[in-house]
């Protein structure tokens, strides 16, 4: 009787939670069958689900009508490099804020978590000024520095978490048997700390990837990354629905893949270690 | 010995991380609070003069800034009740045993990675449009008459768009911190005869207090700028129905060149945030010792 009270229960939470789940995940769905639609039928009432002509010219006609692999590539060097920037200043930072702790180490922590709070609006003019005297406005490398720093507290955040996490121990274990400072770093300690840095790195293009307000406001037409040139689709070229959906559904996808491989890490991440 | 020398090669390490942000804070933050005192019109360049507090005062009693206030609280309020209450809800649901959790859970999240310009734009033409939409067709097919969202409530349209990117990330901090609850306390409460809500309340609820607090903090520094979906969607208006601080300060220097009143308008959208702030980093700190 229990058993088959618990197995009634299970088939209900089951048929409550996949219709939940598939009505949140229904925009995103939509959105990729669109793509695949002609424009008649992405308009069509009723609406076809399954049914239709699938096709690939939307794909075709994003690609030649505004060269979106090269806004492709902006988003993946503007992501990437701010990413990896980012970890070259961070990884030395986190280190050796995690092994040779001073008294002001949380101090410092607390101090660069604080720059993460700045309202982007309240430095908005002067940045737009500078990189306009500068000649980085619409350029990626202006980009890729605002990323990295708007980004960097959060690097350093989670590689602290994870750095932290590595006993000290191990260490001096492996200095006791005689392991030499650069044998110690190989075999020690990059395989514990590699981890954390590629969640770090996984995280961290999430982020960059979707930013929104720095990429929209400093790029024109040269620069501009992913969101910058969806955004262009708001204009009435919006009302072309299949191939906004083709245009959305490349620009979400490597985002979306990456994500769910790092939802656990997302949690640490955004939350800067406060629940795990 | 040994420590002198690892002790200043650590400060070497650190240095260059400290540096680049005290710079990145200093350097605008100054500039943004000495434009703020300045008549300034990237128009008409040539022609900055000190002006004190008039900026302020302009920027203090324009009914826009009421209006963008008002938006601010209710678009980041509207977003919280929203997100808190459907993630608990969500986080709840999802922490009970039942087949195909881990697919389940990936369709939950998926809405967190898409980049803002793409669901706002989903979002507007393909569901909230009132000719081509799929509410329209849902309206017209049980014989309603279709809604024109962004027209007639331009500010709820967007704090339900806003609420569909970040429930991921309330139910998802809220699913890990339930599945951190002890299942022996609750086990022994329900043999001592606590009925469902009263061990939710009792137990559930005090557990999840702190992560909720976390949720609400982080979300608000991130709702508190948002951008984007009101740049593609509504552009702000009608009128100033949907424009918040953050477009305000935009409008006015990107769009209106006054430097001077953005700045301000920059300066009053920082103390703000600050308040938040003030909050969200003792929590964090706390977090920090234990």
């Amino acid at each position: 009787m229990a058993r088959n009270v618990t197995t009634t229960r299970k088939a209900t939470v089951t048929v409550v939670a996949w219709t939940i789940g598939i009505a949140i995940f229904f925009p995103i769905l939509w959105t990729i069958l669109t793509s695949f639609k002609t424009e008649a039928e992405a308009i069509a009432s009723p609406p076809s689900f399954l049914i239709f002509d699938w096709t690939l010219e939307n794909y075709a006609t994003v690609q030649e009508r505004s060269n979106y692999f090269r806004h492709f590539m902006n988003s993946v060097i503007i992501s990437g490099g701010s990413t990896v920037l980012g970890l070259i200043i961070a990884i030395p930072a986190a280190w050796s804020m995690a092994f040779v702790p001073t008294k002001n180490t949380k101090n410092v922590l607390m101090w660069m978590l604080s720059t993460k709070m700045l309202p982007p609006v309240g430095v908005l003019i002067p940045i737009y000024l500078i990189f306009r005297d500068m000649g980085l406005l619409d350029t990626r490398t202006g980009l890729v520095i605002v990323l990295t720093l708007i980004n960097l507290p959060i690097i350093i955040w989670m590689l602290y978490t994870y750095f932290r996490e590595i006993p000290g121990e191990i260490l001096e274990a492996a200095r006791m048997d005689g392991a030499t400072l650069r044998s110690e770093i190989i075999y020690v300690l990059t395989p514990m700390a590699v981890p954390g840095i590629a969640s770090t790195l996984l995280l961290n293009i999430i982020l960059a990837w979707n930013e929104a307000f720095w990429t929209l406001n400093l790029t024109a037409a040269k620069a501009a990354p992913l969101t910058a040139f969806i955004a262009s689709y708001s204009s009435p070229e919006g009302l072309f629905y299949a191939k906004l959906s083709a245009a959305s559904t490349m620009a979400i996808a490597p985002i979306l893949i990456m994500g769910w491989f790092s939802q656990k890490q997302l949690v640490r991440g955004l939350t800067f270690g406060a629940v795990k | 010995m040994a420590t002198q020398h690892s002790r200043s090669a650590a400060k070497l390490m650190i240095s260059p991380a400290v540096l680049l942000l005290l710079g990145w804070m200093i350097i605008p933050l100054s500039l943004t609070l000495y434009f703020s005192f300045l008549r300034y019109n990237l128009l008409m360049p040539g022609t900055e003069e000190w002006t004190g507090f008039t900026n302020y005062r302009y920027f203090l009693t324009d009914p826009a800034f009421f209006a963008a206030l008002w938006n601010t609280l209710l678009l980041v309020g509207g977003v919280l009740l929203i997100t808190i209450v459907g993630g608990t809800l969500l986080a709840l649901l999802l922490d009970q045993p039942f087949w195909g959790q881990g697919i389940v859970r990936v369709l939950v999240i998926a809405p967190f990675f898409v980049m803002p310009t793409v669901s706002a734009l989903v979002w507007k033409n393909m569901f909230m449009n009132p000719v081509s939409g799929l509410f329209a067709y849902a309206a017209k097919a049980v014989g309603l008459q279709p809604f024109d969202f962004l027209a007639q409530a331009p500010l709820m349209s967007i704090i339900l768009i806003v609420s569909w990117q970040w429930l991921p990330f309330a139910t998802l901090i809220l699913l890990t911190a339930l599945q951190s609850l002890d299942s022996e306390q609750l086990e022994a409460s329900e043999m001592d005869g606590a009925n469902y809500p009263n061990r939710f309340v009792f137990i559930v609820l005090p557990h999840l207090a702190r992560a909720i607090t976390v949720v609400i903090l982080i979300q608000t520094i991130f709702l508190l700028s948002i951008f984007a979906e009101i740049l593609v969607t509504t552009n702000g208006g009608p009128g100033t129905a949907s424009t918040n601080l953050t477009f305000l300060v935009y409008a006015q220097s990107l769009l209106q060149f006054d430097v001077g009143g953005g700045s301000a308008g920059g300066v009053v959208a920082i103390i703000l945030a600050n308040i938040v702030a003030i909050f969200l980093m003792r929590m964090i700190g706390k977090n920090l010792d234990a």
